[in-house]
C-alpha cells in the first residue's frame, strides 16, 4: 500500500463535492426565483391597486376628484401585513395621501402604463407603483399621478420561508447524493476488489491466468496481470529446469568419480591414501545426495502444479519407501519399526514417496546409531497421519517453521551433512495435496516426531 | 407635522389643537417610582377592573390612566405625546398610527397566540370584539313589533313618524371616530344604511359624541332608540340598572363588529410594562367564558347571532375612509342625509 488515498474515498469525496456544489447552486437559484416571484406578485397587486384608484379619477366643477376604492387597499392587505402609503397629485399640486412619499420625478407618459420604483419611506424600503392619467379639469386636461407604495416585509418573509425550505431540500438532496456517491463508488470498485480477492485466495504457487469477466477498464490490468504471471511461471519453470538439468548433469560424472575412487581404494596400499580416498567417496556421496534432492525438489515443483492422483494402498507406499531406506539404516544399526494401518489414499505416488523418503532419511541421519525410528500410520476423522519418530537430539532451539524453508537447517546439526532441502520437499508435497507437515520435539528432548498429515479423501 | 391627513383632522378638531381634551383621568398609585402611562378611549369605570387586576400583578407600578376621544388619542400619539400604551376602539385610527410608524412592535407568546385577524405586524393587538347594536326603550316601543333588520326599522319609522320624531339618536360621525368607523363600514356593507339615514334625517335625529349619553337618554325615555351603539357599553349599563326599560337589539341583516385595539407608541418608555398589560388584555381577550369582565372577549360578542358577520378586518383598507378627500365626500353625503331641514 502506498500513501495515495483510496480510490473509493476519492470518488466519494469528488461526487460529494459535486453534490454540495449543486446543492448550494440550486438553493441559491430557488432563493433568487422565490424572491423574484414574490416581488412580481407584489408588483402585480400594486399595479392593480394603483389602476383601481386611477380609474375613480374624475372631474367635478373643474376640480379633480377621486374616491379611494376600498378594494384598492384591501387587496394590498390581503397579500401581506405590509405598511401602505399613497399619494395623488396633479402636476405639482398635491391632492391627497402622503405628500413626502419619494415618488419618481420622471415624466410618465399617460398611456396608463404602471411605473415601478423602489425607495425608502418612513424608515423602510418600499415598492412603489405609479400611474398617470389625464383628467379634463375645466377646459384643460391635467395629468394626475397616482402612486401606491407598500413595504416589502411580505416579500422578504415569503422569500425567506421559501429559501429556508430550499435550504432544507438542498441539505436533504446533498445527504442523499453523498450516500448514493458512496454506494456508486463501492459498486464501481467491486470488480476490482473481486479480482484482488481472487488473486489473494490463490495458493503461493498458483500462477494460472485469471479467467473472469472484467469491466472494460480493468481488462488491460487483467491482461497485464496474466501476462506477468505467465512470465513469472515461465521463469520459475526455467529455473527449476535448469536446476534439474544441472543436478542431473552433476550426478552422472559424480557416479563415475565414485566408481573410480572405489577402484582406487581397493588397489591402494598405503593406509593414508585409503583414508583420503574414503573421505573423497563420502564427499561424492554427499554431493550426489544433494543433487538427488535438488532433482526431487524440481520434481515436486513440477508435479505439484498438475497433481496426478492415483488411489494407492497406504501400506504399500510406506513399505516400499521403508524398504528403500533399509540399507542406509542398517549401516548405522538403526531399526525401522513400522506400525501399519490398512487404507487407501488418493495421492501422487511419486511425490508421496519423495516426501516420506526425505522425512525418513532425515530421521535416520539425525539418529544416533543403534536406536529405533518408528513409522506410525493412523487415521482420524478427516485426516491420515504418518508419524516418523526418532530418538535423536530433537529440533534445537530455533523456530520450527524455519526448518521447512529451503536450505535452512536446525541449530544442532553441526557434524551432520545435509542440504536443508529434505523438509522443504516434504512440506511442498503435503501442501500440494492439501495437507501439512507437523514437526515437534518429543517430550524430555528424547527425539523428534515429524508427522505427514493428509486429508482423507 | 409629517402628514397631511393630520392637517385635515386638525381642521376638524381645530378647537382641541392647543391641548389634549381630557375626559377623565385617574392615577392608580403603586408602591414604586415607575409609572405606566395609558391613554385610552375606554371609560374609567369600564377599565378600572382591568387596571386593578394588572396592578395586583405588578404592585410597584403606578398607572396613569387618561381618557380621551379616539380622535384626540390619534392626534396626541401623532403629535408625539409620551404614553406607554394607547387603547382605542377606533381601529381605523389605531391602524393608521401603526401603518405610519407611530407604534413599536411587541412580541410575546400571548400575542403570537392571538388569531391572525386580531393582530397586525406585531404592532397592533385586538383584545375585545364588540358589536354595534341598537339600544331601544321598551316603553317607547310598546305595542310595536321589534324590528330585526334595517328594512323593518325603516318601515317602522315611516309608519310612525310622530312617535319617533326627535327620539332617534346616533353618533355625530363628524365628532366621533367610532361613529365614523361604524357609518363608513356600514355604508360599504349594506345599501340599507343610506335609506335608514334618509329616514332618520327626516325625524330630527339627536346626534351624540359618545355612547354613554345616548344610552342614558334611552333609559330615561328621551330617545326611543339609539342606533349604532357599542354593544359592550350598552350591555354593561343594562346589566347594572334600567329594570327592563332598555333593551338591546342586534340587526340580523348585518352587524359591524369592531376590535378594541392596543398599540405601544414609539414614545413609550415603560415598554416592558406596556407589553405585559397587552399580554394580560390579550389573554383575557382569548378567554372562553365571559366572566365578570366588563368587555367581551374576542371570540364572543355577547349577543349570539352577531358573531357570524366577523369583525372589521385590520388592514390597510381601514385607511381608505380616513383619506381627507374620501372623508369629505362621505361627510357631505351624510350631512345631506341627516340634516334635512
Amino acid at each position: 500500500m502506498t500513501g495515495t488515498a483510496s480510490i473509493g474515498r476519492r470518488l466519494t469525496l469528488l461526487l460529494a463535492g459535486v453534490a454540495a456544489l449543486l446543492s448550494v447552486l440550486s438553493w441559491w437559484m430557488v432563493t433568487g426565483l422565490a424572491r423574484q416571484a414574490a416581488e412580481r406578485t407584489q408588483d402585480n397587486v400594486l399595479a392593480a391597486s394603483v389602476t383601481t384608484i386611477a380609474e375613480t379619477l374624475r372631474s367635478e366643477q373643474g376640480e379633480v376628484r377621486l374616491e379611494l376604492p376600498y378594494s384598492a387597499f384591501s387587496m394590498l392587505g390581503a397579500i401581506s401585513e405590509d405598511r401602505v402609503f399613497y399619494r395623488v397629485a396633479t402636476g405639482d399640486t398635491f391632492l391627497t395621501g402622503y405628500d413626502d412619499l419619494p415618488v419618481p420625478t420622471e415624466q410618465i407618459s399617460s398611456g396608463g402604463r404602471v411605473i415601478f420604483d423602489t425607495g425608502v419611506y418612513s424608515g423602510e424600503e418600499v415598492r412603489m407603483a405609479t400611474v398617470s392619467r389625464l383628467v379634463l379639469a375645466g377646459t384643460q386636461p391635467v395629468s394626475v399621478k397616482v402612486t401606491v407604495a407598500q413595504t416589502r416585509g411580505g416579500v422578504a418573509s415569503i422569500s425567506a420561508e421559501l429559501s429556508q425550505l430550499a435550504a432544507f431540500l438542498s441539505v436533504a438532496f446533498f445527504l442523499v447524493a453523498v450516500s448514493l456517491s458512496a454506494f456508486a463508488a463501492r459498486t464501481s470498485l467491486k470488480p476490482l476488489n473481486e479480482i484482488a480477492a481472487a488473486v489473494s485466495r490463490r495458493g503461493p504457487s498458483d500462477l494460472r491466468p485469471l479467467r473472469r469477466a472484467a469491466p472494460t477498464e480493468l481488462a488491460p490490468l487483467m491482461t497485464s496481470l496474466n501476462r506477468l504471471m505467465d512470465r513469472l511461471g515461465q521463469s520459475i519453470r526455467s529455473a527449476e529446469d535448469f536446476i534439474a538439468e544441472a543436478a542431473h548433469r552433476i550426478r552422472t560424472p559424480l557416479a563415475t568419480v565414485r566408481a573410480q575412487a572405489e577402484i582406487a581404494l581397493r588397489s591402494a596400499k598405503d593406509e593414508d591414501q585409503k583414508q583420503r580416498l574414503r573421505q573423497m567417496i563420502r564427499a561424492v556421496d554427499e554431493s550426489s545426495r544433494s543433487a538427488g534432492q535438488l532433482l526431487d525438489h524440481a520434481t515436486v515443483v513440477y508435479r505439484s502444479d498438475d497433481l496426478v492422483r492415483t488411489p494407492i494402498t497406504l501400506s504399500d507406499l510406506v513399505r516400499q519407501t521403508v524398504a528403500g531406506l533399509e540399507p542406509t539404516a542398517a549401516m548405522k544399526d538403526i531399526r525401522l519399526q513400522v506400525e501399519m494401518m490398512e487404507g487407501k489414499v488418493q495421492v501422487d505416488p511419486v511425490l508421496m514417496d519423495n516426501a516420506l523418503r526425505n522425512v525418513l532419511d532425515n530421521a535416520i541421519k539425525y539418529s544416533p546409531p543403534e536406536t529405533d525410528v518408528t513409522i506410525a500410520v493412523s487415521a482420524g476423522d478427516s485426516e491420515i497421519r504418518i508419524a516418523v519418530s526418532d530418538q535423536g537430539a530433537g529440533l534445537g532451539d530455533g523456530p520450527v517453521d524455519m526448518l521447512t524453508q529451503r536450505f535452512q537447517r536446525g541449530t544442532n546439526t553441526q557434524g551432520v551433512v545435509g542440504s536443508g532441502l529434505g523438509l522443504t520437499i516434504a512440506k511442498d508435497v503435503l501442501v500440494a495435496h492439501g495437507g501439512r507437515l507437523e514437526l515437534e520435539t518429543l517430550e524430555g528432548n528424547k527425539g523428534t516426531c515429524a508427522t505427514l498429515v493428509l486429508p482423507s479423501s | 407635522m409629517r402628514h397631511t391627513c393630520l392637517a385635515v383632522l386638525l381642521s376638524c378638531l381645530a378647537t382641541f389643537v392647543s391641548a389634549l381634551e381630557i375626559e377623565d383621568y385617574r392615577l392608580f398609585p403603586g408602591t414604586g417610582d415607575r409609572v405606566l402611562r395609558v391613554i385610552s378611549t375606554g371609560d374609567l369605570e369600564v377599565f378600572e377592573p382591568y387596571l386593578l387586576a394588572f396592578q395586583a400583578r405588578q404592585p410597584s407600578l403606578s398607572i396613569d390612566y387618561t381618557v380621551v376621544s379616539s380622535a384626540q388619542l390619534y392626534q396626541a400619539i401623532r403629535g408625539g405625546a409620551v404614553f406607554d400604551l394607547a387603547l382605542s376602539s377606533a381601529m381605523d385610527l389605531q391602524f393608521q398610527l401603526a401603518n405610519d410608524g407611530f407604534a413599536q412592535s411587541h412580541r410575546s407568546e400571548t400575542t403570537t397566540s392571538l388569531p391572525d385577524w386580531a393582530r397586525w405586524r406585531d404592532l397592533i393587538f385586538a383584545f375585545t370584539a364588540e358589536p354595534a347594536v341598537v339600544v331601544l326603550s321598551t316603553q317607547r316601543f310598546e305595542g310595536l313589533d321589534l324590528p330585526t333588520t334595517r328594512q323593518e326599522l325603516v318601515t317602522l319609522l315611516r309608519e310612525y313618524p310622530d312617535r319617533f320624531d326627535g327620539a332617534v339618536g346616533t353618533y355625530d360621525v363628524r365628532d366621533s371616530g367610532l361613529g365614523y368607523l361604524f357609518a363608513t363600514q356600514e355604508a360599504r356593507s349594506t345599501d340599507a344604511y343610506w335609506r335608514l339615514s334618509e329616514v332618520m334625517g327626516r325625524l330630527n335625529p339627536q346626534l351624540y359624541c359618545c355612547s354613554g349619553q345616548m344610552i342614558d337618554d334611552v333609559a330615561e325615555g328621551r330617545l326611543a332608540f339609539a342606533y349604532n351603539v357599542l354593544g359592550s357599553y350598552a350591555a354593561d349599563r343594562l346589566a347594572r340598572d334600567s329594570g327592563g326599560r332598555v333593551q338591546i337589539l342586534g340587526m340580523q341583516d348585518f352587524t359591524n363588529v369592531i376590535l378594541r385595539t392596543a398599540i405601544v407608541p414609539t414614545t413609550a418608555r415603560e415598554t416592558a410594562a406596556a407589553g405585559a398589560l397587552i399580554d394580560m388584555l390579550a389573554d383575557l381577550g382569548q378567554r372562553e367564558a365571559p366572566g365578570d369582565w366588563p368587555l367581551p372577549p374576542l371570540g364572543q360578542t355577547g349577543t349570539d347571532n352577531l358573531v357570524e358577520f366577523g369583525p372589521i378586518r385590520l388592514g390597510p383598507a381601514l385607511m381608505v375612509y380616513l383619506d381627507p378627500l374620501n372623508r369629505r365626500a362621505f361627510l357631505t353625503e351624510w350631512e345631506n342625509a341627516m340634516e334635512q331641514r
